[in-house]
C-alpha cells in the first residue's frame, strides 16, 4: 500500500524546526509554535496508528523507486506505536521545557534542536532501509550532542566528552556492519535483506556481522558491558533534556535491535544464549549501580540500564509470549522513564538538590505533588495494577516457557532491587523529616516562579502519569497492541510481503 | 588492488583503535577520524571493485548487459563522509571547549565526581 503521507511525523518535526530557526532568539514565539507543533504531531501520530491498525502496513517509496532499489519508509504497528510514544513524550518535554529551560538556552536554539531530535527519532522508527536507519541515527546523535552541551557548564562538558565518543564509536561499528552486510548481500532494504541473508552460505561472516550490529546498537542502548557512558552523562544536561534522552534515545537502540534481530538475523541457539547472558549481567550491574548512588538522576540512570536488561532478556527467550512482554515493557518504560526525569527535575526546582540524603519532608509540604510523583515511581516497580506489572508477567512467562531460569531469576532480582531503591527514595525524599537547604543564587526555585510557569512544569508530569495509569488500568488494549506487534516480530512474512509485494520470491 | 586496500583498512582500524585508547583527548578524536576513513574504504572494497565499467546504459541497449561498477557504495561513502565531517567538526570544537573549561587534555582528569548537588 503506497501512501506518501506516512512520513508526515518526520515532515511536521522538520518543518517546525526550520520555522523555529526563523524566530531565532524570540523565545516566546518559539515556545508557542513548539507546543502547537507538539499537539499537531500527537494528532498525526494517532492518525498514523489508527491507519496502520485498521488497514495494515503502509509504505512510502522514496522517489517512486520500487523496493528493494529505492529507500522505503515502512509504517507497521511497531513503528506507529513508537512514533506515538515519541509524540507523547515530545509534547510533555516541550511543555516542561517552556517552564524550566532558561531563556539563555532557549535563545541558543534549544527548541529547533529538540524538534530535529524528534524528527530523527520519527525517521528511525519509520524507515525500512538499513542505511537510512544509520542516517537517522546520525541525525539523532548530532542533535543530542548539541542538547547535552547547550549551556556549556563544566559537568555538561565532561559528560558530553564520554557521550560523544561512545556514540561516534557506535556509529562507526554500525556502519562497518552495514558495509559487511552490503558486501554479503548487495542489498540495503530490510525486507529484501531478510530473504537474502537467509540464503548466504557463509554463516560465520553473517554471525560476525550480526555481532557487529549487536555491539553498535548495544552501545546506543547501554547494555553490559557497553553502558559506562550513560551514568557518566545523563545527569549532566538540564532535566528536560535528560528526560527525552532517558525516555527515547536508549529505546531507539532497543527498537533497532528488535527490528534487526527479528527481521534480518534470526538468532541461533548460541546467539540466544549470549543475549540472555548479556541481559543477566546488564540487569545485575544496573541494579547494583543504582543501589549505591545518592543523586536522584544517577539512580535513575542505572535503573535505565537495569530495565534495558529486561527487554534484552525478552529477546533472548525469542518466543511470542516474551515479545509481548518486551513490547509492553518498552511502551511502559518510555513513558515512565521520561516522567521520572521530569519528577527529578521538579524536586530539584523545589528543593535545590538532587541528593536524596539532603532532601526530605516532601510529603509533608507538598502532599498532592507527592501523590502525583508516586505514580511513575511505583509504576516503575510494577506494583499491580500499575503499568510495569503486566509486562513482567509476560516476560517471566516467556522465560519459564523457554527454560531460561537464570535470566528469570535476574528479572525478579532486578525488580526486587528496583523496589528497594524506590522504597529508599520514598523514605528519604518524601517521608524523612526535611532540613532547610541553603539557598542557591543560580537556581530559580519553584515558589519563585509565576503560576503559569509552575503549571508548565507540573502539567507534563500529570500527562505522563495519566498515560502510565492508562497503560496500567487499560492494560487490555495495550496487550492487544503488544500481541499484534509480537505476532509481526515472530512471523515477519507479512512485513516482507507488504514491502516487496510481487517481487517476493516466497509468493508463487 | 584489493590486497592493498585490505592492508590499508586493517592499518586504519588498528591505528584508530590504538589512538582511541590513549589518554589524550586530541588523540581520541584522531582515532575516531582514522576509523571513520577505514569504514569508508571498507564500504568501497566490499562493494566490489570493477575497473573501467561505468554503470551507464548505452543508447542502443535497454539494460546493462556487461558487468558494471556498483554506484551504491559510492553514494553510501559520500553520505558517510558528509555525516562524519559534521560530527568530527563538532567533536573538535567540543575538545577545545573541554580544554578551556577543564584545563586538561588528559581523559583521566575528567572527574565523574561532581560536587554534591
Amino acid at each position: 500500500m503506497n501512501n506518501p503521507l506516512i512520513v508526515l511525523p518526520v515532515i511536521v518535526q522538520l518543518a517546525t524546526a526550520v520555522i523555529l530557526i526563523f524566530f531565532w532568539g524570540k523565545t516566546t514565539i518559539q515556545k508557542t509554535l513548539s507546543l502547537i507543533a507538539g499537539v499537531i504531531n500527537v494528532g498525526v501520530a494517532v492518525w498514523l496508528f489508527k491507519l496502520v491498525w485498521v488497514e495494515g502496513i503502509q509504505l512510502m517509496h522514496g522517489g517512486g523507486w520500487q523496493p528493494p532499489f529505492g529507500i522505503t519508509f515502512v509504517a507497521d504497528v511497531f513503528s506507529a506505536v513508537m512514533v506515538l510514544l515519541t509524540a507523547i513524550c515530545g509534547i510533555a518535554v516541550t511543555q516542561y521545557a517552556t517552564g524550566s529551560i532558561r531563556n539563555k538556552l532557549a535563545r541558543f536554539g534549544f527548541y529547533p534542536i529538540l524538534h530535529f531530535l524528534l524528527m530523527g527519532l520519527n525517521g528511525a522508527f519509520l524507515t525500512g532501509d538499513i542505511f537510512n536507519l544509520y542516517v537517522w541515527f546520525e541525525v539523532i546523535i548530532i542533535s543530542s550532542f548539541v542538547l547535552i552541551t547547550l549551556g556549556g557548564e563544566k559537568i555538561q562538558i565532561e559528560g558530553a566528552v564520554k557521550y560523544v565518543t561512545m556514540n561516534l564509536l557506535a556509529s562507526i561499528v554500525f556502519l562497518t556492519a552495514i558495509a559487511l552486510l552490503y558486501g554479503l548481500t548487495g542489498s540495503l532494504n530490510m525486507a529484501d535483506l531478510s530473504l537474502k541473508v537467509a540464503e548466504v552460505d557463509n554463516r560465520t561472516l553473517i554471525n560476525v556481522t550480526a555481532a557487529l550490529f549487536f555491539i553498535g546498537f548495544g552501545i546506543k542502548s547501554a547494555i553490559f558491558p557497553l553502558y559506562f557512558w550513560l551514568p557518566a552523562s545523563y545527569h549532566a544536561p538540564p532535566p528536560a533534556v535528560s528526560a527525552i534522552f532517558a525516555g527515547l534515545l536508549t529505546k531507539v537502540g532497543i527498537y533497532a535491535i528488535l527490528r534487526v534481530f527479528t527481521l534480518i538475523f534470526v538468532p541461533d541457539d548460541f546467539m540466544q544464549q549470549l543475549i540472555s547472558w548479556v541481559a543477566v549481567l546488564t540487569i545485575i550491574t544496573g541494579a547494583l549501580g543504582a543501589l549505591i548512588q545518592n543523586n536522584l538522576r544517577e539512580i535513575f540512570s542505572y535503573l535505565i540500564i537495569c530495565h534495558i536488561g529486561f527487554m534484552i532478556a525478552g529477546l533472548g527467550y525469542y518466543s511470542e509470549v516474551a515479545f509481548i512482554g518486551v513490547i509492553f515493557y518498552l511502551i511502559h518504560d518510555i513513558i515512565v522513564k521520561t516522567n521520572l526525569y521530569l519528577v527529578a527535575g521538579l524536586i530539584y526546582k523545589i528543593k535545590g538538590s538532587f541528593n536524596i540524603k539532603r532532601l526530605g519532608g516532601f510529603y509533608k509540604h507538598y502532599p498532592k505533588l507527592s501523590l502525583l510523583m508516586a505514580v511513575p515511581l511505583f509504576s516503575l516497580v510494577g506494583v499491580p495494577p500499575l503499568s510495569g506489572f503486566w509486562a513482567k508477567i509476560f516476560l517471566i512467562e516467556g522465560g519459564f516457557a523457554d527454560g531460561q531460569y537464570l535470566s528469570v531469576l535476574a528479572i525478579i532480582l532486578g525488580s526486587v532491587v528496583t523496589l528497594i531503591i524506590i522504597a529508599k527514595i520514598w523514605t528519604e525524599v518524601f517521608w524523612k523529616e526535611g532540613v532547610e537547604l541553603p539557598k542557591r543564587e543560580y537556581i530559580k526555585y519553584f515558589h519563585e516562579l509565576r503560576p503559569s510557569k509552575q503549571q508548565a512544569v507540573v502539567i507534563p508530569i500529570i500527562l505522563l502519569a495519566t498515560s502510565s495509569l492508562f497503560i496500567g488500568f487499560g492494560a487490555e488494549y495495550v496487550i492487544q497492541v503488544s500481541k499484534h506487534i509480537a505476532a509481526d516480530l515472530t512471523d515477519t512474512s507479512s512485513y516482507i510481503e507488504a514491502v516487496l509485494g510481487s517481487l517476493n520470491p516466497l509468493q508463487p | 588492488m584489493e590486497i592493498l586496500l585490505i592492508i590499508i583498512i586493517g592499518l586504519l582500524y588498528a591505528s584508530g583503535i590504538y589512538m582511541m585508547l590513549r589518554r589524550s583527548l586530541v588523540k581520541l578524536i584522531i582515532g575516531l577520524i582514522l576509523i571513520g576513513h577505514g569504514v569508508n574504504l571498507l564500504i568501497f572494497l566490499v562493494g566490489g571493485i570493477v575497473k573501467g565499467k561505468p554503470p551507464v546504459i548505452s543508447e542502443s541497449m535497454q539494460t546493462l548487459a556487461d558487468i558494471y561498477a556498483d554506484p551504491i557504495p559510492q553514494a553510501l561513502i559520500l553520505t558517510a563522509i558528509v555525516i562524519s565531517f559534521g560530527l568530527q567538526s563538532f567533536a573538535i570544537i567540543l575538545i577545545k571547549r573541554t580544554y578551556k573549561v577543564v584545563k586538561t587534555d588528559d581523559l583521566d582528569e575528567l572527574n565523574p565526581q561532581g560536587e554534591e548537588i
